[in-house]
């Protein structure tokens, strides 16, 4: 048995890669994953990827924000330690809006990059890990997982006639920065 | 040209049928609700007159919002709106109508008088701008002088004020009268000549309106209580203006598109259509709050007499539900992406938004020109709301006219008409 976990079909041009993406599709090839070195529109449609559940973490986290910062506020100027500011009531409600407004937007704006973070394993500090380093710079790769039914020649076959100028099999996943 | 379009760019909108026979249901309706409150005895004329200027104010609101559409579309070099500018530019098309029908109600307003007993003295005061054109309040003679009023009478008299308000609608009709024309002709002739036009004259519009808007607004509709004055006035009619007139915007291309026209905007373009007016909405949240805000804070009764008067029992409840329908509504029904895409989510907010700035306007114009004594009065709210149908009526019937008259739904031969066809989000 083959060592090989991952074959990437590395393309110099986005249409060639495309091209690549409708040959495997066609056979049945599924594919594991496509990485390239800028966004190409329409590509997610193509490869089926879900719709990005980060608007519902979004609203959550403002939720969240919301929540805290008229918790804080309540609790130390209307519960614990109520004061006459000009005249106003302990609680005055339109006094709670400005802050609550910019809590939420504070807290969605975090909790969206820690949720994408969380999502993509990016942290500050940790040495991203790619499949194919060139992937960052001027190659587009096709990720096809090696424990498919379809032999490992006709993958190959299939990417070189769709133009991929170069094709590996590597044993790891990923190649790492470090 | 290489396009691979399957649509007819020569489509024509054919203005006939049930639009047509609604849009004269709603004029007769409206007419109906005018001699009505004719009838009514004074409280009644002063409900009709309060009535034309909110659905004039509003129907000029909307044209204008459509050159305002078109001139920050140009400026920005938008190509994805090109598709339905035809609707906007049926708005500035028909806001000439707007402004005269709106001049015509505020000489009204001002020449038909009627007796009241202001401070236990009679006067003769006019049914519109009564706080400020009354005869005598700015005479030191007179036994109802005003030294608040003579204080603003440089901006707030006769001439300087009906001067203002025709010579900016007469600039904003005649900016989007051009932006019609150079897209006419740029259907004619091609190339880039009359596009270049247009950015450089929507430019010059953004900068105009910009800073004449608030004037119009603070003549048109603050000076209705002019002891009272807010700075903020101009900015929060902006928002009202301008979120109203994309919400007319998209209504009316929904329709149409589910008439069968317009066959080539796609889901894309309602989701940035949708977009603007969920972050208009917002906006428009924003400088409210931030008005009543500093109002609130600041305590000052000059100041906080507008606030007192539409927190009364009759309006209080207005007061809350003009938030809900403006502000809540929009918030949950536009948040997001599968909503703004769906034909029909977007029709019921852009109802919703429709008629809750009529309620915004409703809220700015009627406190300070009518003694309310009920909480709700059915006749008078019926009588309103024929008002409302005869201006929605009018609006359609002129401007779907005006759009049955272009020789194309789309400006076939505009410089991004392709990226408008390709619009993918």
């Amino acid at each position: 048995m083959s060592s090989t976990k991952y074959i990437l079909g590395c393309f110099d041009d986005p249409d060639l890669m495309l091209d690549g993406i409708s040959k495997l599709q066609k056979n049945s090839v599924p594919i594991y994953d496509v990485y390239t070195p800028m966004p190409i529109h329409g590509i997610e449609a193509k490869l089926g990827v879900k719709e990005s559940r980060l608007g519902y973490a979004a609203f959550c986290f403002g939720c969240l924000g919301a929540t805290v910062i008229f918790s804080i506020v309540y609790y130390t100027l209307v519960h614990d330690w109520p004061m006459n500011i000009g005249g106003k009531p302990n609680f005055a409600m339109p006094n709670f809006v400005p802050f609550t407004f910019e809590w939420t937007i504070l807290f969605t704006a975090f909790g969206m990059v820690l949720t994408f973070f969380f999502a993509t394993h990016l942290f500050p500090g940790r040495a991203p890990r790619v499949m194919d380093l060139r992937a960052t710079d001027d190659r587009f790769v096709i990720a096809i997982s090696a424990k498919g039914n379809t032999p490992h020649d006709d993958i190959t076959r299939l990417l070189k006639e769709a133009g991929a100028v170069e094709i590996k099999h590597n044993e790891r996943k990923y190649v790492s920065y470090e | 040209m290489s396009t691979h379009h399957q649509h007819s760019f020569d489509e024509r909108f054919e203005f006939g049928g049930k639009a047509k026979t609604y849009s004269l249901i709603g004029i007769v309706l409206g007419v109906l609700g005018i001699l009505f409150g004719f009838i009514g005895g004074e409280h009644g004329i002063q409900n009709t007159f309060s009535n034309l200027l909110l659905g004039s104010y509003y129907f000029v609101g909307v044209c204008v919002a459509g050159v305002f559409f078109l001139a920050y579309n140009y400026v920005a070099q938008a190509g994805w709106s090109v598709s339905f500018l035809r609707i906007p530019q049926a708005f500035a098309r028909t806001l000439g109508i707007a402004s005269v029908i709106l001049a015509v109600i505020v000489v009204a307003g001002l020449l038909v008088k009627h007796e009241i007993v202001e401070e236990g003295k009679k006067v003769m005061a006019p049914y519109l701008y009564a706080h400020w054109a009354t005869p005598g309040l700015t005479d030191p003679k007179s036994e109802n002088y005003d030294a608040i009023i003579t204080g603003k009478s440089a901006f707030l008299n006769v001439p300087f004020f009906f001067g203002t308000l025709i010579i900016l609608l007469g600039l904003y009709t005649f900016f989007g009268k051009l932006l019609v024309d150079y897209s006419n002709n740029e259907d004619e002739v091609g190339g880039m000549f009359n596009y270049n036009k247009s950015f450089k004259i929507s430019a010059i519009f953004l900068v105009v309106f910009g800073f004449t808007f608030p004037i119009y607004a603070f003549g048109t509709i603050m000076s209705l209580e002019a002891h009272w004055f807010s700075t903020m006035f101009g900015w929060y009619n902006l928002a009202a203006v301008h979120v109203s007139g994309l919400a007319v915007i998209a209504l009316t291309l929904i329709i149409l598109k589910q008439n069968g026209y317009f066959s080539w905007v796609n889901e894309s373009h309602m989701q940035d259509l949708g977009k603007l007016i969920f972050g208009f909405s917002i906006f428009w949240t924003y400088v409210w709050f931030a008005q009543f805000f500093l109002t609130w804070y600041a305590n000052i009764p000059e100041e906080t007499v507008y606030f007192y008067k539409r927190w009364e029992p009759q309006y209080k409840w207005w007061f809350w539900l003009n938030i809900g329908l403006n502000f809540v509504a929009p918030l949950f029904l536009l948040m997001k992406n599968d909503d703004k895409r769906s034909l029909n989510r977007m029709k019921l907010a852009c109802i919703i938004i429709i008629i809750g700035h009529w309620l915004d306007y409703y809220l700015m114009i009627m406190p300070g020109t009518i003694e309310k004594e009920h909480m709700f009065d059915l006749v008078e709210f019926v009588q309103d709301m024929a008002i409302f149908a005869g201006f929605a009526g009018l609006f359609t019937l002129i401007m779907l006219t005006a759009l049955s008259k272009f020789k194309s739904l789309i400006p076939a031969k505009h410089p991004f008409v392709d990226e408008s066809l390709h619009h993918h989000i």
